[in-house]
């Protein structure tokens, strides 16, 4: 009846300085990510000279926000770039959802003859590939794709690995609601439009997160294949902005009315300004999203 | 459960009075919707997948752009000759997979101990909490991250500079000195993918039954033995499929990751140069187009053999896990 403590006192002790430590850990390892990111914004909000004479400070010492003046008076750039990113992405990821996911439930359909063959010659495509070389001049002399903005959705559209987690997805269906359908009279692309997609509404939402995080970020295709400047994606000008410190302001005429001299121009503000407007948006979008990254990645884990 | 789904009589039966072309032709007939629906979807394969198998002949000829890949002269090997003739090779080969274990290695050992303090914790929110903050780089592209990792190293205006500075030590030029580059760069992968690199480890662990801990309590066991004897056995599975397949991987790198973060700088090459960014580079700058296909063929074969390598050795662990 009398139920003795089962944990002495320096067990407790030691549990204590147990928590304190791993939170401490975890701790230390959060601000190290953070940090980072806020120096970035504080940057983009500290006076021009404030940077010449203090460097780069994780709190500003005075806040200015010239620099977002500056690219918001003359948006146009990054406007073009925002108007192709968005247009890439969205419009990259249903194309890219609706061609994988019709690919995956044929290939999941135990009536498909010709399925595994099929499944074989998609999945070799993981292993084995014919180089860069090959594929930029497929798509540069034989397809004539450089400088167009289909450039940037296309070659990303089929994704073996997506596809094949979108597969397994749905052979987890079960068989007796499409024989069911079959019996009514449903042809396949009817069984796919009304019954599989509205079932599978988590997995194409994870899927389709992927292709978005995929394109947002994307800046290889753009690299490649573009040098027209109004084809440029976000990722694109940012990584432009690193090379040269002036690409952004230089292109903007100088009458803008906002500084006295060029001394003031805000060139180191405004290129973190532009990686806070470039990568911000997005970044506080997928955060909100994180449960399905890390659902796609634990079933992903499971064959696909 | 019938995994082979038999043809209907009427099919079989109209299959028996015909010949091939016919037989054919039904076949395809039947399976004319799923055909229909995998159709993109091939195209797309077909085209940007099987074509280019077509320009592994650009290896063996010197490719001219006005000529095509047809009418380029044939010469053999000798862009492979002149590759592991050049010690170009050597270096790029060495960079990439040198790098890769050094990921692999330290990946693994920092993603297994985040994932075994995350399970210690009790509280929920805070355990939402390091998990959301921890997985917030892994959304940043590399070009993103690059300005972020200037921010800090830069020479005159970073803040590690300002910090060695304000103790007394002198600034580093950390863009001049390619010898720091792999410590650098493994930072970066590790504050960029811990967050998401835990997760499969995290998930092993939350799903072990809390009665063996409890268990080992009873029986008067430390933390640590029960990391030992309870938390890792569960693991080692996990651990050794995610290794298995990151060595299968090892021929290729994450081309922005070497691109970007040391801005493209020459004096960093000689450690930050990988087999991807040599190709892309031979192609861009050089206006090349033989060597660095020699490379990528190179690269395509010793992936290949690896993957199936490394996917033969996780059958013999888990079967389920194995690709194929």
């Amino acid at each position: 009846m009398f139920l003795t403590n089962s944990k002495g006192s320096l067990e407790n002790r030691r549990n204590k300085i147990y928590k304190i430590l791993i939170n401490g850990f975890f701790i230390a390892f959060a601000v190290c990510c953070l940090i980072p990111m806020i120096t970035v914004i504080s940057i983009s909000i500290s006076p021009e000279d404030d940077i010449m004479k203090f460097g780069y400070q994780i709190f500003p010492k005075h806040i200015d926000f010239l620099s977002y003046k500056y690219i918001f008076a003359y948006p146009k750039q990054i406007l073009n770039a925002y108007g192709v990113t968005f247009f890439v992405t969205i419009g990259g990821t249903l194309l890219a959802l609706l061609i994988n996911s019709m690919a995956a439930y044929a290939l999941s359909r135990k009536q498909f003859e010709y399925r595994n063959p099929l499944a074989f010659i998609v999945f070799f495509t993981t292993m084995f590939s014919g180089g860069l070389i090959p594929w930029y001049i497929l798509i540069t002399n034989y397809l004539h794709l450089s400088n167009t903005i289909w450039v940037m959705i296309i070659p990303s559209l089929a994704s073996p690995w997506n596809m094949f987690l979108l597969r397994t997805n749905f052979k987890a269906i079960p068989d007796s609601i499409i024989e069911s359908a079959k019996i009514d009279g449903a042809n396949e692309m009817y069984i796919y439009y009304k019954l599989i997609l509205p079932l599978s509404k988590p997995a194409l939402a994870t899927i389709g997160l992927f292709f978005s995080l995929g394109f947002w970020n994307d800046w290889w295709l753009c690299l490649l294949f573009i040098d027209k400047s109004g084809l440029f994606n976000l990722q694109y000008i940012l990584y432009r902005m690193m090379a040269n410190i002036t690409y952004l302001t230089s292109q903007m005429p100088l009458n803008l009315g906002l500084v006295v001299d060029t001394s003031q121009i805000p060139n180191e503000s405004a290129r973190m300004a532009t990686v806070i407007l470039a990568a911000g948006p997005m970044l506080f979008v997928f955060t909100f999203f994180q449960k399905y990254f890390v659902q796609g990645l634990t079933v992903g884990s499971i064959k696909g | 459960m019938n995994t082979r789904i038999t043809l209907r009589e009427t099919d079989r039966n109209i299959d028996k009075q015909n010949g091939t072309m016919k037989k054919i032709f039904h076949s395809l007939n039947r399976n004319k919707e799923f055909c229909l629906m995998m159709l993109p979807f091939m195209l797309l394969i077909a085209i940007f997948c099987y074509l280019p198998f077509y320009g592994i002949t650009i290896a063996f000829k010197d490719f001219h752009y006005n000529l095509g890949i047809a009418k380029s002269p044939w010469i053999g090997f000798e862009n492979f000759r002149f590759l592991f003739t050049s010690g170009d090779l050597f270096l790029i080969l060495r960079n990439t997979v040198l790098f890769n274990l050094l990921f692999i290695a330290a990946g693994t050992i920092i993603n297994l101990c985040v994932a075994l303090l995350l399970n210690e914790i009790t509280n929920k929110f805070a355990v939402k909490t390091y998990q959301t903050i921890m997985f917030m780089p892994y959304f940043l592209s590399w070009v993103v991250v690059s300005f972020i990792l200037y921010s800090v190293l830069s020479p005159d205006l970073g803040i590690l500079n300002k910090l060695l500075s304000t103790f007394g030590m002198g600034a580093v030029d950390w863009y001049g000195r390619p010898e720091l580059w792999p410590v650098i760069l493994l930072f970066s992968v590790i504050w960029k993918g811990t967050g998401y690199g835990s997760i499969i480890y995290y998930a092993v662990l939350i799903g072990i039954d809390k009665e063996y801990y409890e268990a080992a309590a009873i029986d008067g066991a430390n933390k640590l033995q029960m990391v030992f004897k309870i938390s890792l056995p569960f693991l080692r599975t996990m651990i050794i499929i995610m290794t298995l397949f990151s060595i299968g991987g090892i021929i290729r790198s994450d081309f922005g990751l070497f691109y970007f973060l040391p801005k493209d700088n020459p004096l960093l090459l000689s450690t930050t140069q990988t087999i991807d960014t040599y190709v892309y580079r031979a192609l861009k700058n050089n206006g090349e187009f033989g060597i660095p296909a020699a490379v990528g063929i190179f690269q395509s074969l010793v992936g290949f053999i690896l993957i199936v390598a490394s996917n033969g050795l996780v059958r013999k662990f888990d079967k389920d896990s194995s690709l194929f």
